[in-house]
């Protein structure tokens, strides 16, 4: 990433994104993955970066459900991925009020609208015995 | 960090000696934030006896207005020598008393003054602080900043065991202190019941966990120590200060149970050569019931996780073994948007001992804790009487 003439972390991201991916950094002089995408690496200021793709399982750090007037609670959560990251996003397919803190849940794409642009959000993982982990 | 400060910034070298609210709670339509600021500052002025033509110090931090120490410059004609603008959210002010030390000890300035305004309540909270556009929040509608504060709590409930109940006492805690604050919004008492069968706003938090939101304003007044003792107030001296950030939004947080408070109390209490249990009353901002819980923890009132089980049964209400918020905070006096003003006035007027029915007694020493985004920004002052220096 040493031009952003052509590319920009967002566009990458969402480049991944299109293509069903959940992509993010790694600092390759600190070994430490990192996300929001960024055209420098914190901490360091390396621009040795390398793009990786998530296999998309994580943890549920913590988690809220916002009541808006007139609408069902909401959830939003933050995200631990396996892989050693911290998103904010959305635990999709359950009551906003039964997403748990240490549940494991599964990366997917939201398609977005004509406003917002597709982003990702999360379900519930289950395991092949179908326990939910 | 702390030893940076130690050899810049002297304990008790300058002291606050003018300090006011605005009026408060929902002005008359079409007030502008600087009428509340300008209304303050001489409110502040008058309080220690100098003039407008005094003024050579400028800080000026307010989400209405975008270049505020230019604009509060241009609205009272003054041409200071010395300005600041740092926003970060509530705690600006607080970073703005130790910029202000740092501008007056090298005599770039000899009279500071530290204002805010706000009219949120008039024209929404919406209009009044937009937020920037996060790709990487956003799409998920968080309603900010309560979605993160709640996101806190939860967090704090899981690991520690805190409960529902104990974040509801530090809302009755306020209210009871507020009864006894004539310039405080609330006037009817308020129980553990009634916060949490209050309307939900993000879960655990409901509208009573939540700061007020209100029109208000402040300033306060600073000069160097050997000017202050010939003014009209009993001077407030600065004995230590802290400033610490941590993150911007709130998915770059660390760890949602420790807030940046921990390096900013350690900042503040190496400088003024104290520790807590050298304090008197606290101001902690609580723009939230779980904000002053983590504060208790981070500025070593009660160990990390015991901040629930620490205000129950009444510790920082009237009467308990710890004064906290006396004027009522946030949640029950005023809260204008960036509370870090009347934060510190509150802490201030303690130690000049003119608090009436809510005084804490023999109060010689008060600390305010500044919070500023999503738990991004924390920054401690430290206030001392003529006694502590």
């Amino acid at each position: 990433m040493s031009s952003l003439m052509e590319k920009s972390p967002l566009g990458v991201f969402q480049a991944h994104l299109a293509k069903g991916e959940l992509a993010y950094q790694v600092c390759l002089d600190d070994n430490k993955p990192f996300f929001y995408p960024r055209a420098v690496a914190p901490a360091t200021g390396s621009e040795n970066i390398e793009w990786r793709v998530s296999k998309g399982l994580g943890t549920v750090y913590t988690t809220t459900a916002i009541h808006y007037k007139g609408e069902p609670p909401l959830n939003v959560a933050m995200i631990d991925l396996d892989e050693g990251f911290r998103m904010m996003s959305r635990v999709e397919d359950i009551d906003a009020m039964q997403v748990k803190i240490g549940m494991r849940v599964k990366f997917r794409v939201h398609p977005g609208d004509d406003k917002q642009a597709p982003y990702p959000v999360f379900t519930p993982a289950v395991t092949s015995t179908g326990d939910a982990k | 960090m702390s030893n940076a400060r130690l050899a810049g910034l002297q304990r008790g070298s300058v002291a606050v000696v003018g300090a006011a609210e605005s009026d408060l709670g929902q002005v008359a339509q079409g007030t502008h934030p600087m009428d509340l600021m300008a209304q303050a500052t001489m409110r502040a002025l008058e309080d220690c006896g100098l003039t407008l033509k005094d003024v050579d110090g400028l800080f000026v931090a307010a989400t209405q207005v975008r270049m505020g120490p230019m604009a509060f410059a241009e609205y009272l004609r003054i041409k200071p020598t010395y300005f600041d603008g740092t926003i970060i959210g509530g705690s600006s002010f607080m970073t703005h008393v130790a910029h202000a030390q740092a501008a007056l000890q090298l005599g770039l300035c000899n009279v500071a003054v530290i204002a805010y305004g706000s009219t949120q309540r008039s024209v929404s909270r919406a209009a009044a602080s937009p937020r920037d556009f996060n790709p990487f929040e956003s799409p998920y509608r968080p309603f900010m900043p309560s979605t993160a504060y709640a996101m806190a709590a939860a967090r704090h409930m899981h690991q520690y065991g805190t409960t529902r109940e104990q974040l509801a006492e530090v809302a009755v805690s306020a209210r009871k202190w507020a009864l006894m604050n004539p310039k405080a919004w609330e006037k009817e008492p308020l129980t553990i019941e009634q916060v949490l069968n209050a309307r939900m706003v993000c879960y655990p938090l409901t509208v009573r966990d939540c700061c007020l939101v209100l029109d208000g304003g402040g300033a306060i007044v600073m000069v160097r120590a050997d000017r202050a003792k010939s003014l009209k107030q009993k001077p407030v001296y600065v004995l230590g200060t802290g400033e610490s950030l941590s993150h911007a939004n709130i998915s770059s947080m660390p760890d949602f149970t420790v807030s940046a408070a921990v390096e900013s109390g350690k900042q503040a209490y190496a400088m003024a050569g104290m520790k807590p249990a050298d304090m008197d009353m606290l101001s902690l901002y609580d723009a939230f019931t779980i904000t002053p819980i983590l504060f208790l923890e981070d500025l070593g009132f009660c160990p990390k996780g015991e901040g629930g089980r620490f205000v129950e049964g009444g510790t920082i209400a009237p009467g308990g073994k710890l004064a906290v918020n006396t004027s009522g905070g946030g949640l029950s006096y005023c809260h204008p948007g960036m509370y870090g003003l009347l934060v510190m006035i509150e802490a201030i007027r303690q130690v000049r001992g003119e608090c009436g029915q809510r005084q804490v007694k023999n109060c010689d020493v008060s600390l305010a804790q500044g919070n500023g985004g999503v738990l991004s920004s924390e920054c401690t002052v430290i206030f001392g009487s003529e006694a502590t220096v």
